[in-house]
């Protein structure tokens, strides 16, 4: 009798441990992150100046944030970096996987070559674009030193301009990675298919545009999920290479929160603005995760 | 996902091809043209960089810009070169990688062979968890670690970094054991094998090129991390990204533009030297937390 229970205490621990186990990955998730969000949440409808305060204040700080000119400007700029971002990575990243995809030779050498820069922080990259795009020492330089006096190129000195110089250093870190999406994509067509298509008298043209481009969405939806993703993220590689400036010129939602939250003491409205990112990217994340996660494996 | 070499059966015409070939060549040079720069702008003496050609191999080859960079270059108030923050970063990342790894193993192994009711939603929870823009637990992680103590010290961006790469971790994992013969786990637990035995018998020694995978993820991701490292890191804890940042916006005195290429290089090299050396498992990293492999 005494044993059957001993035996039975047993069966029932083994039965807990797998949850024993995953017990403080679900609390610490459950805590700093979803409790986090929440908290955050609630800050974001207080007064919280320089430290976290209680007094609510109703949508106040929603209210100011669409009245800064600041915040629409990090908006403004988030939608053109971000379009331009991934615009240009897809279309660099398919056109390189393409090409690639043509039984080149030095395949196995380009391939790192394209894609080391993902292994890189956005602070190197953002130091190295920099000093290339500075017209005092960089390309403009170069150029006018190679007889090309009339070059000019100072994008990162203008206000006008200088989001496109995050544009291109962002596009040459991620474009690689893209390129790795679509060859994978590639690889994995039939060639079968093609083969009869050839048989049946079709160009090269038609072959990509009928058969094999339309076979890449599930690709075309990852690269969008992880660049639009990373495009709302994007902080490191702005304080790295123009700091938010020339002026504000540059500033994005990420850095916005940042200085608002930390170094201008306006908790409330710095609260305000992580809980829209947070938003923008679970408008697109649930979505593609329920859909990841709903088809059975 | 693995990478067949194989090309498409789409054929083209000679001149074409070599068309491509140039293409393919141009955007490489493309892709090298910072590297290069940074490399033999490092090891020119600071005149030749401001009076002379970016592009343009050194006249006088010097490594002094490197030893600047490394030990007595200006960060912040001291000069100390980035040695110290070199070693922060380091004493930051294995800890976090390890326990990282570890629990995102068990997560995983939980996760697909002990299922129970709940636990798709768990694991979505999870995964959620790994896109969500970090500005969201910036205030409340400052004001816990500021309690727990830890505020500006190595410990407290170690406990952030564990925190926040469980998702990924167990996203790796899960997918990877998730292919595993369930019957194999079943069979050991008739003849009466436990959670643990189970584990470390059969499932880790099989485990090689996902953990692999992981640990390179991961080591890439706190090392390159910025934001966490300057939120959270005192003077004496900063890693290695914020200091290389200090470095180059510092706006005291004249820019020493050749030690803060050699000050770059330093802070990518050990991402670098992953990459070079395991470039395949990093692809493969990279794919699996976006394409279903």
């Amino acid at each position: 009798m005494a044993r059957e229970t001993a035996l039975d205490l047993r069966t029932r621990l083994q039965e807990w441990i797998p949850k024993l186990v995953l017990a403080p990955s679900v609390a610490v998730m459950l805590v700093f992150v979803y409790g986090f969000i929440l908290f955050t949440a609630f800050l974001s409808f207080t007064d919280s100046k320089i430290l976290p305060s209680y007094g609510l204040v109703g949508w106040h700080n929603y209210w100011r944030l669409f009245q800064l000119p600041t915040w629409s400007l990090a908006i403004e700029n988030l939608a053109i970096f971000a379009a331009l971002y991934i615009v240009i990575c897809s279309v660099i990243g398919l056109t390189l996987a393409i090409l690639l995809d043509q039984k080149i030779r030095g395949e196995g050498m380009l391939r790192p070559i394209y894609l080391y820069p993902m292994a890189l922080s956005f602070i190197v990259t953002g130091t190295a674009w920099k000093w290339l795009l500075d017209p005092g020492i960089g390309l403009e330089h170069t150029l006018h030193l190679w007889g090309w006096t009339s070059f000019h190129f100072a994008w990162i000195k203008e206000s006008d301009f200088a989001i496109y110089t995050v544009v291109i250093a962002a596009v040459w870190q991620t474009s690689g990675f893209v390129m790795a999406m679509f060859l994978a994509g590639l690889r994995g067509i039939d060639n079968e298919i093609l083969k009869a298509a050839q048989m049946d008298g079709a160009s090269n043209w038609n072959l990509y545009r009928r058969i094999i481009i339309p076979q890449l969405r599930p690709a075309f939806l990852s690269a969008f999920v992880i660049l639009s993703h990373l495009a709302v993220k994007s902080y490191d590689l702005v304080v790295a290479l123009t700091g938010g400036g020339p002026g504000r010129a540059t500033e994005l939602p990420a850095t916005f929160m940042y200085s608002y939250t930390f170094t201008r003491n306006e908790m409330g409205v710095g609260a305000a603005s992580a809980v829209i990112m947070l938003m923008t990217i679970a408008a697109i994340m649930v979505p593609y995760l329920y859909a990841e996660l709903k088809e059975p494996k | 996902m693995s990478a067949v070499s194989q090309g498409t059966a789409v054929s083209n015409g000679r001149f074409t091809r070599v068309l491509i070939h140039v293409t393919l060549l141009v955007f490489a040079l493309f892709y090298l043209l910072p590297l290069f720069v940074m490399l033999v702008n490092s090891v020119k003496p600071l005149g030749e960089i401001t009076g002379g050609n970016m592009m343009a191999l050194p006249k006088v080859w010097t490594i002094q810009p490197w030893l600047e960079a490394w030990s007595t270059a200006q960060i912040g108030v001291q000069p100390t070169g980035l040695r110290p923050y070199f070693i922060n970063s380091i004493e930051m990342v294995v800890p976090a990688v390890a326990i990282s790894t570890l629990m995102g193993a068990l997560n995983g192994y939980v996760l697909t062979k002990w299922r129970f009711r709940g636990d798709t939603v768990l694991f979505g929870l999870m995964l959620f968890s790994c896109f969500i823009p970090f500005q969201i637990v910036l205030i409340p992680m400052a004001r816990l670690l500021g309690l727990m103590g830890l505020a500006g010290t190595v410990p407290g961006l170690i406990f952030v970094h564990v925190v926040y790469g469980l998702g990924f971790t167990t996203l790796y994992f899960r997918n990877y054991y998730a292919a595993f013969p369930t019957e194999l786990v079943r069979a050991a637990q008739i003849d009466g094998a436990g959670f643990f035995r189970i584990f470390t018998r059969i499932l880790l020694p099989l485990s090689g090129p996902i953990i692999v995978v992981t640990v390179i993820w991961q080591f890439t991701n706190i090392w390159n991390d910025f934001l966490f490292g300057s939120s959270f890191s005192g003077q004496a804890s900063q890693p290695m990204t914020v200091a290389l940042n200090n470095l180059v916006q510092s706006s005291t005195g004249v820019k020493a533009y050749n030690v803060h290429f050699a000050g770059a290089i330093l802070a990518a090299l050990p991402t670098l030297f992953v990459y070079i050396v395991s470039g395949r498992f990093f692809v493969r990293g990279l794919m699996a937390g976006s394409v279903k492999g």
